[in-house]
């Protein structure tokens, strides 16, 4: 039996379970108490002080997330001491914030503005400090900017990098007046640990963390008529774009996304669950060829179990942190990066325009991913193989810019080639997602069946677990495969980075026998990316993950050997999986990073 | 008129003894609950400042259920003006080691730690001197107690104790929300019973002397002794031992230059007397003896006439704006905005009123700020513009 505590909130009874905050109990009475520092993905910091409330008979004031509710409080959230005490607080941290918010890339989401707004500070009586410390931007990230002149100093995203992503790139340095977040040694975002997974910024109450915008430079391509200008969006934009629009988390606007970046003037609106689709091909017969030569050839070079390397995030955190695993990465590039070296070879021939005059465009729910498209390595087209990375934010601020009544769109659907998709390419925006649809794919391939699930969903592989291990025992393979007759098929998930070291760890330590593993940075998998709409919190990335399955379920094609454009691409074009193209255009290689 | 006064010398923590093995054999030969009993008549309150009554720490440290449990002895003494800690740690470190193994014995902890001031590096290798020859009696009489030094790095925050623990769990010392208390959570989220040297030293005095004779010094809710670091525009500065309760006025006539001003009671976070107020101040904890009575960790910093009040809380806010450890922001903020403020007023870029708008800042501070650090910065603040106001101004 659960203990109840009996309280009153301003005045009225309330009776609930042992060990709930204040902040939780007045939220089930319908009462909001404001909040800065606290988030639900969060542990509790009590920093902000702007939820302090009076619990009668305490000489002081308490905050409401951090302190619990005892039997027999009287809890006042809106009385005048807390009324004063609270705006006195507000005020204070627009003291110290530069609250220039017509030019903040933030203004009209910010916390931080919503509360002011909401407390009428019309004046500016405190002396304003931003002005006289010398803060500078830190813009070297082709990802993620930050500016401290806006930081508040709630820690959120230090706790986010250390608790949801254990990297710890961001932390608190200095004490009193000096404080702030900072960096190892203070360098730059782009020269320590950060994977550029973004969730800080999606954890960020104002605009001291966002992301780079690539706006001006994609609004520039599209107006030149020179350019031909492709675009292809990600499976997690389409359930996360209705949030910025207005609509409800796990809205599925997929026909009306495509009808909208028609209308922002794209040449081209394509799939990037076409190459999904190809990444799965492609790596589900790299894990099948990996598996041959380590089960039947014992060629001990080969590395299991295979890790999956769709998540840039997770890519930079393992280059970082675990460097003598990175044979352990599929080679696949991400199919953001298999869409940009098709774009300007595949399709650049297929459509007889010459490379160079396309401009590749993709809109990620991801800030890693432009991170990615600038890395190096990535011009194997002959040509950057991709151009600009927009994230979900950065299409909504498009849309609006257009002018484009977005519910009023009538749904439209892809372009061809490259604008095909299966249900397996959709649900890479899940996580798990890339572990079942390829599976879905190598146990056809292995045994001519389909999985042995139920509508082809694997139930085990999907959900909110951090880390999630399922095991598909391989019976009567077609003959190519007999050597896996009877092998147990063992399998990981994991999302978030911090779980990401779990499973690494056991690797590491040889407690792991798995022989495929996913792994994607951001919790819940890209639908809770660093760059899909703000705010983000477990409920809404359900929602979104149930808008996924959903879209899987209704496609009519489920299974990314079946698209009938990949089949398509490697009839014309790549030949075979694996294969000489394929490995110059769609497979990569990684670099050993340092540790800080 | 002649006024006659008398303030009460004591000898008891810094009288050389050396029957520490004794006491402590003794000691462990009691039951816990008669020690805790004890403890609780004498009404010893804690030393550091915020008189929490020390039977009561120790006796919710016992009753926590916990395989695993801690003493901490807090010698981060770090309150501009206070020297005490380190006499007793250089003179009679055995007393503190002594109190912290009886302490362990009564909660059940079996370890202890001596969190030293990082300025105080210099006391270290004679204190693990000391350590080893009473670890080495410990092991004698079968008591399972160990006690490890742990240097400090030198911030103000630190003393608070659950910054204190997150220092010494390796973290950035920034105060933990309260509760839990340590008695129920706090170093390694095990019980603990953190008590300042002082405090651990008037157990010594208690079990060696028993309760009574501790009780019968001082006055009612403030009883015992108390060590002060006096400093400032005094001839004699120093450490004295002094019987609680005293009032300002007697204390002024014996440690005055005769110009005395003013006097802060308990360092920058403490409470600035002025003269007028003297006589009605006596010095202990709170219940009203002589008009008000004010708690101090024993700073008492003496300004004569020749000082500029303005200098002196400018210095404090330096002081506070320097150590707050920037997470909460009525702290970080707040400090800044003081130091500020004060300027701004004194150029006259800001008119004489912005000090009440700075009072009422002190006020959120107090109530809202996440630990003792930031609440206390009203007191120093208040107490020095409310009564030397032209002085801020002029």
């Amino acid at each position: 039996m659960d203990k109840k505590v009996n309280i009153t909130i301003n005045g009225f009874p309330v009776e609930l379970k042992k060990g709930k905050t204040i902040l939780e109990a007045a939220e089930e009475q319908g009462i909001k108490i404001p909040t800065l520092c606290y988030h639900k993905d969060l542990c509790v910091a009590g920093n902000c002080r702007v939820c302090v409330v009076e619990v009668v008979g305490q000489k002081r004031l308490s905050a409401a997330c951090a302190t619990p509710c005892e039997d027999g409080m009287e809890i006042l959230t809106n009385s005048l001491k807390v009324r004063n005490s609270r705006k006195h607080i507000i005020e204070l941290i627009l003291a110290e914030h530069n609250a220039d918010c017509t030019k903040c890339y933030r203004n009209g989401n910010c916390e931080l503005q919503e509360l002011s707004s909401e407390y009428k500070i019309m004046t500016q009586d405190f002396i304003e400090l931003a002005p006289l410390k010398n803060y500078t931007i830190d813009m070297y990230s082709p990802s993620i900017m930050k500016d401290d002149s806006k930081c508040i100093k709630c820690q959120r995203c230090v706790r986010t990098c250390a608790e949801l992503q254990g990297v710890n790139a961001l932390t608190v340095a200095y004490k009193g007046d000096h404080m702030r977040i900072s960096t190892f040694f203070e360098k730059a975002m782009n020269d320590v640990v950060c994977t550029n997974c973004g969730q800080c910024v999606n954890h960020c109450p104002t605009g001291a963390l966002v992301e780079r915008n690539y706006i001006e430079e994609v609004w520039g391509a599209i107006s030149d008529p020179t350019k031909h200008v492709v675009v292809q969006t990600a499976p997690a934009v389409r359930v996360g774009l209705g949030e910025e629009m207005g609509m409800k988390p796990g809205e599925r606007v997929t026909g009306k996304m495509v009808a909208a970046l028609r209308r922002l003037g794209f040449d081209s609106v394509l799939d990037t669950d076409f190459t999904a689709d190809l990444t799965i091909v492609e790596e589900g017969t790299e894990l099948l060829t990996r598996l041959k030569k380590a089960l039947v050839e014992k060629d001990k070079s080969i590395r299991i179990p295979m890790i999956t390397s769709c998540s840039p995030g997770w890519i930079k955190y393992i280059e970082h942190l675990y460097p003598d695993n990175l044979d352990n990465l599929s080679t696949c590039k991400s199919p953001q990066q298999m869409f940009g070296a098709l774009a300007k070879t595949y399709y650049a021939k297929a459509r007889n325009i010459e490379p160079e005059d396309i401009v590749s465009v993709s809109i990620m729910p991801c800030t890693a991913k432009k991170y990615e498209a600038h890395r190096p390595e990535m011009h194997d087209s002959g040509y950057r193989d991709v151009d600009y990375v927009l994230t979900t934010r950065e299409l909504a601020i498009m849309v609006k810019q257009a002018g484009l009544d977005f519910d009023k769109l009538a749904p439209a659907k892809f372009d061809r080639l490259m604008g095909d998709s299966t249900g397996a390419g959709v649900i890479f925006g899940a996580t798990g997602g890339v572990m079942e649809a390829a599976l879905r794919t190598a146990y056809e391939l292995v045994t001519g069946r389909d999985v042995p699930f139920e509508n082809l969903n694997i139930a085990p592989v999907r959900g909110m677990e951090g880390v999630r291990k399922a095991s598909i025992k391989i019976e009567n393979p077609l003959e190519e495969w007999a050597f896996l007759d009877g092998v147990e098929l063992k399998c990981a998930v994991a999302h978030g980075l911090v779980n990401a070291k779990k499973i690494m760890d056991a690797i590491k330590a040889g407690e792991a026998d798995f022989h495929f593993v996913e792994i994607m940075a951001c919790p819940g998998g890209c639908l809770g990316g660093g760059g899909q709409p703000i705010p983000t919190n477990p409920e809404i990335r359900q929602k979104r993950a149930e808008a996924i399955y959903a879209e899987d379920a209704d496609l009519p094609i489920r299974k990314s050997h079946e698209n009938p454009e990949v089949q398509k691409l490697y009839k014309d074009f790549l030949k075979e999986p694996l294969g000489e193209i394929s490995h110059h255009l769609l497979h990569t290689k990684y670099t050993k990073r340092e540790r800080f | 008129m002649a006024y006659s006064y008398q303030l009460k010398r004591v000898d008891f923590i810094f009288r050389n003894e050396n029957d520490w093995e004794k006491v402590l054999s003794n000691t462990i030969k009691k039951k816990p609950d008669e020690i805790i009993n004890e403890l609780i008549s004498s009404e010893l309150k804690g030393r550091g400042g915020a008189g929490f009554p020390t039977g009561l720490k120790w006796k919710l440290t016992a009753e926590s259920k916990s395989k695993e449990k801690y003493v901490i002895c807090n010698a981060d003494e770090g309150e501009p003006g206070t020297f005490k800690d380190r006499e007793i740690l250089t003179k009679v470190p055995y007393k503190v080691l002594t109190a912290m193994a009886v302490c362990g014995y009564v909660t059940g902890a079996k370890e202890g730690f001596i969190y030293l001031r990082g300025e105080y590096k210099f006391l270290e290798e004679e204190l693990n001197k000391t350590i080893d020859e009473f670890q080495y009696y410990c092991q004698e009489i079968n008591l399972d107690f160990k006690i490890k030094i742990f240097m400090g790095s030198g911030a103000y925050i630190c003393g608070e104790e659950t910054a204190l623990m997150e220092s010494m769990e390796g973290r950035r010392g920034e105060p933990r929300n309260k509760p839990p208390f340590p008695t129920q959570a706090g170093y390694r989220k095990k019980p603990t019973v953190i008590n300042n040297v002082e405090t651990l030293v008037h157990t010594w005095t208690i079990f060696k002397y028993g309760a009574k004779k501790f009780y019968d010094l001082g006055v009612q809710y403030s009883r015992g002794t108390k060590l002060f670091s006096v400093s400032g525009d005094t001839p004699k500065p120093g450490i004295y031992e002094l019987e609680l309760g005293m009032s300002l006025q007697d204390f002024v006539y014996e440690f005055g230059d005769g110009d005395t001003k003013a006097v802060q009671v308990g360092g920058a976070s403490g409470f600035l007397v002025p003269r007028k107020k003297f006589k009605d101040t006596a010095i202990g904890y709170e219940g009203k003896l002589v008009g008000i009575s004010l708690p101090t960790g024993g700073s008492m910093m003496l300004f004569n006439s020749s000082r500029s009040m303005f200098n002196v809380l400018d210095n404090y806010l330096e002081f506070f704006r320097e150590e707050s450890c920037g997470q909460c922001t009525p702290c970080r903020v707040g400090c800044q905005q003081l130091l500020l403020g004060i300027k701004a007023v004194k150029r006259g870029e800001k008119p004489a009123s912005y000090l009440d708008k700075l009072l009422k800042l002190t006020e959120t501070m107090q109530l809202t700020a996440k630990c003792g650090l930031g609440q206390s910065v009203a007191n120093s603040f208040s107490s020095i513009v409310e009564n030397f106001r032209e002085e801020m101004i002029y």
